[in-house]
């Protein structure tokens, strides 16, 4: 019995649909591969497998592409609401009967609605996998939008905006993302707001739901006690019936508008800042050196320069860091830390000490040699350690349109990164003028 | 099914109590798990440590967590979040090593680590690639006994902690009720005070204070190694004594706090606050700990929690989301992991135009129908269904079953009693749920608490 999860011999892989991954290179290869298959059923839908029965359960992640950029001008938070209603009734079950029966088989389905993807998840123990791949199926192919739930939903959802609509830091995420990307898609609220709520119908949300719930845009990752043969059976059975095309709004490339500064005085104790530098997209060929000088400057939780700086030597924070925000039509490096009040003209005098010093020096051969075996050690750690967890990774692999083999040819491209390539993505990055939002007291001689 | 309620410093890391399946244990050395099943190794080193060991060999990944019998309400009078402040001084330098040292090496390897500290635990933890576990051991047995403290460190941590409270307390208006709620609902109990401390004592705590309680309680044998992931059992008997097996054994204090007196009044705790549009409701009471309830008490009031507000088939969900319209979220959190009697705690928001009055009267009275007529067959059968199948699930992550056992350990639990938590649970009747909500949830020895918006706010403009 082949069970994938476990290390396989190298040459084990039987065909080329699998790809063997090695988790870690200090081990000797032998001890460290995980086999992901690519299975295929006879009507072209695909998944990438994880094969293993150590724990007697079955995780699948899927995704549609087609997030809240769908959302109608005006309609804004519809495909949010139509992803929540697709566990309140479906096929011959009412909301009620649908829960009682998902209760009943002792499955857990997820779904969530995010910018650019609808994403779901399916756990089963395994002695019931079949009767919820047939609850999943409905939920996915035949969503009822009743009335009832539609309206109790929705309601839900007005009352936990509405609750947010004085909160300093809920309300600065929807400026921000308002002012750094204007007109775009990607500056409506993902949940819309009481306005764009009340304006839903059922029948906008059927037609949503047939433009965005398709074979075309469908990714999907299987993890757990499966073999290939029962997953394609269950992948037609689940997914067999949706359109074979979807039909979505083409959404524009955008760059996020730097150069402002955005005030957002409240009296707080402390002061939010977030910055935003110009981001690098997977497809770059400068990628993985701004992946590592991201790595360097703040993205590592104890190791950053930001991180001994604001927080280790001066104590000016509970938490700093940096991160590369990679959006389908979008990318971003940005900054985000909570400091006292009285000290933030510090604090951000610092940040910008540290960017200027990344742009111009870049970073030291032992900083950059310690970045990599860190992302590359960790790979498996951070994101293949479970089911779940290495279900997840695999969807987001592939909504990134990047190949099976991503992991390992990774490994390579990180190594091949040189001190030199840092210090020009850094140039590129870092030398722009940031847009930068302060929350909380108005700072006294503030930058911007 | 996750609880992050009492633990005051978690990134990224979750602590979950569920239920296990029936397991064997081996002392010193592993047995064979009954089939579908997880073998868990158990044993004591010579000075006492005890050691748990959950092999799961499915990627070369191993998560090392230490717990510490000893938590926030153990804090001296006066010193409120020493326990939380000396987790963060645990990262700085030993006699052997400079600070940064240790976490260099869980770098190299791409390992990731942190730290959180309870009422009654707290626990250190990496994850990192087996070749790196030997390091990680004698580095976490360095630091269990040979932490230097500069006062120039202190004063930088302490600025850092005081910030954490601005972030996690202050910035929220739910937290800071939560807060003063548990200060209203332990009268006498050390639960009474924030895990991360009052920020007038936070400010005042120095070297001194965090020496006392390091060299009071940071002991082998009064820690909990536990080793989840892809490790062997039997080789690691010898590493473990090699490790931390020399550090000699503490006379340790009794661990004895304050209990809390018959309570016999109905307390309300409201906050207004102009971060609130919509206001919200909770309820407390003080509830039990597996050590100090009767046999199968804690189970009750689990199922208790699930048939009351947990998810959508429960009596709240479908009782005023569903068919009254009035509420827009219901909870209901209990947590018997604890060493004292944990809290047991309802919660409604209004939805649409409901008044919180209609919520709070609803909630009474759905508690008052599994009093008077306690809980149905068929609903207490989905409920342990529920609570059962999560063990299967958190069975899923090694981090997650590291914390489970290392949160039952220190809370005075054995592996054994761990492992037959789901037969527990299956034996529980309904006239049980019922004597559990009539025993603790008593309106007369309750805690309201209230989340106001400002009198003159219009609500959700």
């Amino acid at each position: 019995m082949m069970n994938m999860f476990h290390r396989l011999p190298l040459g084990a892989a039987k065909s080329l649909l699998v790809v063997l991954v090695f988790l870690s290179p200090a081990a000797t290869p032998a001890r460290a591969a995980m086999a992901i298959q690519q299975v295929e059923t006879t009507s072209g839908i695909k998944a990438w497998l994880v094969e293993d029965y150590t724990v007697p359960m079955v995780t699948i992640q899927f995704a549609f592409r087609g997030g809240s950029t769908q959302d109608p001008p005006g309609r804004e938070g519809s495909v949010n609401l139509m992803s929540e209603l697709l566990l309140e009734g479906a096929g011959d079950l009412d909301s009620d009967a649908f829960r009682q029966q998902l209760d009943d088989i002792g499955a857990e389905i997820g779904l969530s609605a995010g910018l650019d993807a609808v994403q779901g998840s399916l756990q089963v123990p395994v002695d019931r996998k079949d009767d919820a791949f047939d609850l999943l199926r409905l939920a996915i192919e035949r969503p009822r939008f009743d009335q009832a739930p539609m309206d109790r939903v929705r309601a839900q959802i007005v009352t936990g905006i509405t609750a947010k609509a004085k909160d300093p830091l809920a309300v600065s995420n929807v400026v921000w993302m308002k002012e750094i990307y204007g007109d775009h898609p990607y500056s409506r609220p993902v949940q819309g707001s009481p306005e764009s709520l009340a304006a839903a119908t059922t029948s906008d949300l059927k037609a949503l739901h047939n433009r965005v719930f398709a074979r075309s845009n469908l990714v999907i990752a299987v993890t757990g006690a499966i073999d290939a043969d029962a997953l394609k059976s269950a992948m037609d059975q689940i997914f067999g019936r949706l359109p074979a095309e979807s039909s979505l709004m083409p959404v524009s490339e955008t760059a996020p508008k730097l150069a402002q500064f955005i005030s957002l005085p409240y009296d707080l104790p402390q002061n939010e800042l977030l910055l935003a530098y110009p981001g690098v997209s997977l497809k770059d060929p400068q990628f993985f050196a701004a992946y590592l000088m991201n790595h360097i400057l703040g993205g590592d939780a104890f190791m950053s320069r930001l991180w001994n700086e604001v927080r280790e030597k001066r104590g000016l924070t509970y938490g700093i860091n940096s991160y590369l925000e990679l959006g389908d039509h979008a990318s971003a490096l940005l900054i985000r830390t909570a400091t006292r009040a009285d000290r933030a003209g510090e604090t951000l005098s610092i940040i910008d000490t540290e960017i200027k010093r990344m742009a111009d020096e870049g970073v030291t051969e032992e900083e950059l040699e310690m970045a990599k075996e860190t992302v590359i050690g960790g790979y498996a750690i951070h994101n293949l350690t479970s089911s779940v967890q290495t279900a997840n990774t695999l969807v987001g692999i592939q909504l990134k349109n990047l190949d099976i083999d991503f992991i390992d040819e990774r490994q390579g491209l990180i190594e091949a990164v040189t001190v030199e390539d840092i210090s020009s993505a850094a140039k590129r990055l870092l030398s722009a003028k940031p847009a930068l939002m302060i929350v909380g007291p108005p700072l006294e001689g503030k930058k911007g | 099914m996750m609880h992050v309620g009492r633990v005051s410093r978690i990134r990224g890391f979750v602590l979950v109590m569920v239920a296990l399946q029936p397991l064997m244990t081996g002392h010193a050395a592993a047995v064979d798990a009954p089939s579908g099943g997880t073998e868990v190794g158990n044993f004591m080193l010579s000075n006492g440590m005890q050691v748990v060991v959950i092999p799961d060999h499915r990627v070369p990944v191993v998560t090392q967590l230490i717990m510490y019998k000893v938590g926030a309400a153990d804090d001296p009078p006066g010193k409120s979040g020493i326990a939380h402040f000396l987790e963060h001084l645990m990262f700085k330098a030993t006699k052997q090593h400079p600070a940064g040292e240790f976490k260099a090496k869980i770098a190299e390897v791409g390992g990731r680590q942190n730290a959180f500290t309870s009422s009654d635990y707290t626990g250190y933890y990496q994850v990192v690639t087996p070749e790196a576990l030997s390091t990680m051991m004698e580095f976490e047995a360095d630091r269990m006994r040979n932490v230097v403290l500069s006062d120039a460190v202190i004063m930088s941590e302490r600025n850092v902690i005081l910030e954490e409270r601005r972030s996690r307390i202050e910035a929220s208006p739910q937290a800071l009720l939560d807060e003063e709620t548990r200060a209203t609902l332990y009268q006498n109990h050390p639960y009474r005070v924030p895990m991360i401390g009052w920020m007038h004592e936070m400010e005042q705590l120095d070297r001194g204070d965090a020496m006392a309680f390091y060299d009071r309680y940071y002991a082998p044998n009064n820690a909990i190694l536990v080793l989840a992931g892809d490790v062997d059992i039997a080789a690691l008997g010898e590493l473990a004594e090699e490790t931390y097996g020399t550090i000699p054994r503490r006379e340790l204090p009794p661990r004895v706090r304050p209990q809390e007196p018959e309570q016999n009044t109905k307390r309300t705790v409201a906050l207004t606050d102009p971060r609130v549009t919509v206001p919200s409701f909770e309820k407390s009471w003080v509830g039990a700990s597996f050590r100090t309830a009767e046999a199968g008490e804690i189970e009750a009031l689990e199922l208790l929690a699930e048939t009351l507000g947990r998810g959508p088939r429960s009596r709240f969900y479908q009782e005023l989301v569903v068919k009254r319209g009035i509420a827009s979220s219901v909870d209901a959190d209990f947590d018997g992991d604890s060493l004292d009697a944990s809290s047991f705690t309802v919660s409604a928001s209004p939805r649409g135009d409901a008044k919180i009055e209609t919520v709070e009267d609803a909630i009474d009275a759905e508690i008052r129908k599994i009093v008077e007529a306690g809980v149905t067959d068929v609903e207490l059968e989905s409920a342990k269904n529920r609570l059962v199948r999560s063990w299967t699930f958190v069975r899923d992550s090694q981090t997650e079953m590291a914390a489970l056992y290392g949160t039952a350990l220190a809370t005075g639990r054995t592996v054994q009693d761990v492992q037959n938590w789901p037969e527990r649970i299956r034996a529980v009747t309904p006239k049980e749920v019922q004597a559990v909500a009539i025993k603790y949830l008593k309106s007369e020895r309750s805690v309201a608490g209230y989340l106001l918006p400002p009198e003159d706010a219009s609500s959700g403009d």
